[in-house]
């Protein structure tokens, strides 16, 4: 018999197979031809556009949308994917609340700014759908570079490259390509193996070469690479998380959200993921809501997010927290964990409450406390770097980069998660690992 | 507020008629249109049998807005396609049942005298209330010497308007096509030939669209196009000024006009009297939204009326003629501003791109610093542009410079005294009439 919402215990199939296709399908589906009409219709158009500048890409959005609306969906991706090749991604996974749409005149307005990112989507979708990459390459100009990562500032890097002509290999430690696409983005944010078939009309532009369960680090030295490339781009992201350790007597009850998510992401059939009937989700970020939802919605009766700051402080936007609460996500600020307890056979996580010294600014721990029941445990409290760092000149915890992305090492830039500058954010990625690509091609010319 | 509306001694309870088109085109259409309240109805155009025939494929065009919102439409519709007896048996029994409403027979028949001579008579006994001659379909008819090929040649509108008074014993309206050089001409033809009222505009001749893939004009029929009519919002602003000449013009004081020509909301409907219009007709904005709308045309022009302290239709008629004059007339001693509300403005910068790609470099886009529009006053010629492209309304606004307050543009106090071209001296008949 299969399990319901109620079963006790970490179990699998608690919904029927239709609540799960419902569950993680689109969430937001693309616009039809007349919705999206309408909604370029609402755009000004406006002189230098502010929602230009909020987007780290760049995009010229009133062109696109302007050209949406004279029907020219084509010109439209093309307008997107000057500035972003990873425009399809970006549509579906940019928080556009705090960029571009943020910056919408509308915005400020009505409260009701342009609905630029499903329009970038509609315009991106039409030109992948019908399999057109509007690029091309005037074959190789003889010089290699070498891309450590397939993650978007890698991807990025390695198609900018392409097309002025480089030929470029990408070193990938995993055996399947697309960084957090693949492995972190919410299912719902990226259905129908869409990362995976943004790669491959992304590799039309020829050049690219990707190299599977190669390790930086681990297979070859930054030196190796170096000698026998004319240029080296290290967009590794980052591959470790924090951790907090919560015990029942020698097991470690916590689990990794990030690994959780990158099994669900892989998964073909989510009835066969066990998950909590009481979940419980620790930090305040993009992946704490991701994997609250997501437990949420394979299942769990009851999901809760611990942050130990103010709801305010939360890295994910207010959107984000919406979208948790709607789902049916409690979120619980200024608290921490600080044991687990076994009783009557059910787990249950006890909690103190914090406050923020106006003082010093740090965060105290107070005496009131209270528990929740805790069948399981996510840690989403952030992610960092891995041993590879020590090569670089680091600043917390990251790679430190020059305005032109270039590394404290010799012949080597860096852009994504894994470096100093910008929001970890895939739209930044991008960003950096396309001006990374005409940084490399500046220097190379210029000697 | 009574709306009591008087148009050639024809009494209708508001003086909203459906023009003649698809809506009056049958006693079923018509009846219902009574019992919405619609105050009368020119009747869809009769002819002569054999009656006419329609295409078969597409009759209209459009020019659509945001969210299709229909702005324009073209259609190459003819006359009515039914038997002329079916008409005049329905119009007999419509006046019947509505004694209280308006009923007018559109009529177009061949340019000659004994065409006019057989329909009149039958037209008489349906005991409509008056008649109105088409002269200004610009489509079909035209091609074979009747609608606008009438309605483009004063004498021929004189002569048949003639004709037509001396055979019937009611009220003629003669509907004016706008596809002339100066409406004035078909106008006075008209009084002079005998006619009780002037109504206009017919549709404007037109071709809203080219389809790109086949190269056909649009609506297509088997792959070609023709010209048609153009009607509905965007011919507005024609139909206004055209009206405007004849109310203005001193050989047609006082002469009637039924206004036609885009009129959607009660809004129109009072700038078309206001300009002299004696009623409106309508007929593109009942195709789009259907006979409901009178609701909205009779509550809207009502309200607006109690709050104008203005009781009865007839005292908006021409209210704003005194007012329409010659650029010449102008006063140039009038000077304004552009100035921009800086609460309401949300910084979208179109003000900024108009003025400095196309207008007068009057617009800055940094207020200390930082991303702003204002108004640089030395600059401004007040044009309007900025506040035509704002997209917030009254964000912009015209200040009217004060008495003896400099201009800064030109270095000028203004003048409180009136002086237009006439007197100016850069104008070279002014500067000969002063030697
Ligand atoms: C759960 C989760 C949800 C997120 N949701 C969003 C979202 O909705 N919207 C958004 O904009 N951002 C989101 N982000 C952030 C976004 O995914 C990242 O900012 C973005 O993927 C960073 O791109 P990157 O190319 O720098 O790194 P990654 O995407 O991490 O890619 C790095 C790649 O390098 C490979 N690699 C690592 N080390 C080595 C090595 N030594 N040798 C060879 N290869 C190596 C990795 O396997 C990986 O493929 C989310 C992140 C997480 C974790
Ligand atoms: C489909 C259609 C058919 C028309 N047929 C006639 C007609 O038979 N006789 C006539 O005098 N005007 C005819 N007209 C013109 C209308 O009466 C009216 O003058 C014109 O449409 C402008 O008014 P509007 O903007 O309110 O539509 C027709 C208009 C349309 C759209
Ligand atoms: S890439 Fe992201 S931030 Fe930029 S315009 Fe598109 S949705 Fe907005
Ligand atoms: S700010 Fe908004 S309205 Fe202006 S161009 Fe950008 S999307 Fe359009
Ligand atoms: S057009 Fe209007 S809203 Fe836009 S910047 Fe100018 S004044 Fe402000």
């Amino acid at each position: 018999m299969s399990n319901t919402k109620l079963s006790p215990g970490i179990v699998s199939a608690r919904l029927s197979e239709e609540d799960y296709s419902n569950n993680f399908s689109d969430a937001y589906p693309g616009f039809s031809n007349y919705e999206a009409k309408v909604e370029a219709d609402r755009c000004y158009f406006c002189y230098d556009a502010p929602c230009i500048s909020a987007c780290p890409t760049e995009i010229n959005i009133p062109l696109f949308i302007r050209q949406i609306s004279t029907e020219m969906e084509e010109e439209a991706a093309k307008t997107i994917f000057d500035q972003n090749i990873l425009g399809g991604m970006c549509a579906r996974v940019c928080p556009t609340e705090t960029l571009c749409e943020e910056a919408c005149v509308r915005e400020a307005a009505e409260g009701k700014p342009v609905k630029i990112g499903r329009l970038q989507r509609y315009a991106t979708d039409a030109t992948m759908n019908s399999n057109i990459h509007p690029y091309s390459r005037d074959g190789s100009n003889g010089k290699k570079i070498a891309v450590i990562g397939s993650g978007p500032a890698g991807l990025a890097c390695s198609h900018r490259l392409a097309m002025l002509g480089y030929d470029v290999e990408i070193f990938e430690s995993k055996s399947k390509a697309g960084g957090l696409n693949e492995y972190g983005i919410a299912t719902y944010k990226s259905v129908d193996n869409f990362a995976s078939k943004e790669i491959d009309w992304l590799l039309k532009i020829g050049g690219i070469k990707i190299n599977f369960n190669k390790t930086l680090g681990t297979d070859f030295s930054i030196d190796e690479l170096r000698k026998s490339f004319d240029a080296v781009f290290i967009g590794c992201g980052l591959q470790d998380t924090n951790k907090i350790s919560i015990h029942t007597g020698s097991e470690q009850f916590v689990e990794d959200a990030v690994d959780f998510i990158a099994d669900l992401r892989q998964v073909n059939d989510f009835s066969s993921l066990p998950i909590g009937r009481n979940v419980v989700v620790i930090g305040g970020g993009m992946t704490a809501i991701d994997a609250a939802v997501q437990s949420q919605l394979l299942g769990a009766e009851k999901v809760t997010i611990i942050y130990r700051r103010n709801l305010d402080n939360m890295s994910a936007s207010q959107k984000e927290q919406n979208n948790a609460t709607s789902k049916g996500v409690k979120i619980i600020a200024n608290a921490i964990p600080t044991a687990i307890e076994k009783e009557n056979n059910i787990h249950k996580l006890k909690l103190s409450y914090t406050e923020v010294d106006n003082e010093t600014g740090q965060l105290k721990e107070l005496n009131q406390t209270f528990s929740i029941e805790a069948d399981q445990i996510f840690c989403a409290i952030g992610q960092k770097f891995n041993n590879l760092l020590d090569v670089f000149q680091s600043k917390r915890g990251k790679i430190v980069i020059d305005n032109d992305g270039k590394t404290s090492v010799k012949n080597v830039w860096a852009g994504g998660d894994c470096v100093d500058k910008g929001e970890d954010l895939t739209v930044s990625a991008v960003a950096q690992g396309r001006d990374a690509a005409q940084a490399i091609h500046k220097s190379i010319i210029s000697k | 507020m009574n709306l009591q509306s008087e148009f050639l001694g024809i009494k209708s309870p508001n003086p909203f008629w459906l023009a003649s088109a698809p809506p009056t085109d049958k006693e079923y259409n018509v009846r219902r249109a009574f019992e919405a309240g619609w105050g009368g109805v020119v009747w869809k155009t009769l002819g002569l049998d054999p009656h006419i025939v329609n295409v078969n494929g597409p009759r209209y065009g459009a020019v659509w807005g945001p969210d299709r919102r229909l702005l324009g439409m073209n259609n190459i519709e003819l006359i009515t396609d039914r038997p002329l007896q079916i008409n005049l048996d329905e119009i007999k029994i419509i006046k019947r049942d509505y004694p209280d409403r308006a009923v007018i027979v559109s009529l177009m028949v061949p340019c000659e005298e004994d065409c006019w001579k057989s329909i009149l008579p039958k037209v008489d006994e349906t005991e409509a209330d008056g008649l109105e001659l088409n002269f200004g379909c610009p489509h079909g008819m035209s091609e074979r010497g009747m609608g606008s090929a009438v309605g483009q040649v004063p004498d021929y509108i004189e002569m048949v308007t003639r004709w037509v008074k001396s055979n019937t014993r009611m009220p003629v309206i003669v509907k004016l096509t706008p596809n002339i050089t100066d409406i004035r001409y078909p106008a006075r033809a008209a009084f002079k030939g005998g006619a009780d009222a002037v109504s206009l505009i017919n549709t404007v001749a037109s071709i809203v669209s080219v389809n790109l893939d086949t190269f056909s004009p649009e609506p297509s029929i088997d792959g070609k196009g023709t010209h048609g009519g153009y009607c509905g919002p965007a011919v507005k602003p024609i139909a206004l000024n055209l009206v405007s000449q004849i109310a203005r013009d001193p050989e047609m004081q006082n002469k009637d006009i039924s206004g036609i020509g885009g009129v959607t909301t009660w809004r129109d409907a009072a700038e078309f009297l206001a300009l002299g219009a004696g009623n409106v007709q309508v007929c593109t904005a009942a195709m789009t939204y259907g006979f409901g709308i009178i609701s909205e045309l009779t509550s809207g022009l009502s309200n607006w009326m109690r709050k104008k302290e203005i009781n009865s239709v007839s005292e908006i008629v021409g209210k704003a003629i005194p007012n329409v004059t010659d650029w010449q007339y102008l006063n140039l001693n009038h000077v304004t501003k552009a100035q921009i509300d800086q609460d309401l403005c949300i910084k979208c910068g179109r003000c900024y791109a108009v003025c400095e790609d196309t207008s007068h470099q009057a617009i800055s886009k940094t207020i200390n610093g930082e991303r702003g529009f204002e108004v640089i006053d030395e600059e401004c010629v007040a044009c309007n542009m900025c506040i035509n492209v704002c997209p917030v309304e009254n964000c912009i606004t015209m200040r009217d410079l004060e008495t003896g307050e400099v201009d800064k543009r030109t270095g000028q106090k203004v003048s409180d005294e009136y002086a237009n071209w006439t007197t100016h001296p850069n104008n070279p008949s002014s500067v000969k009439a002063a030697e």
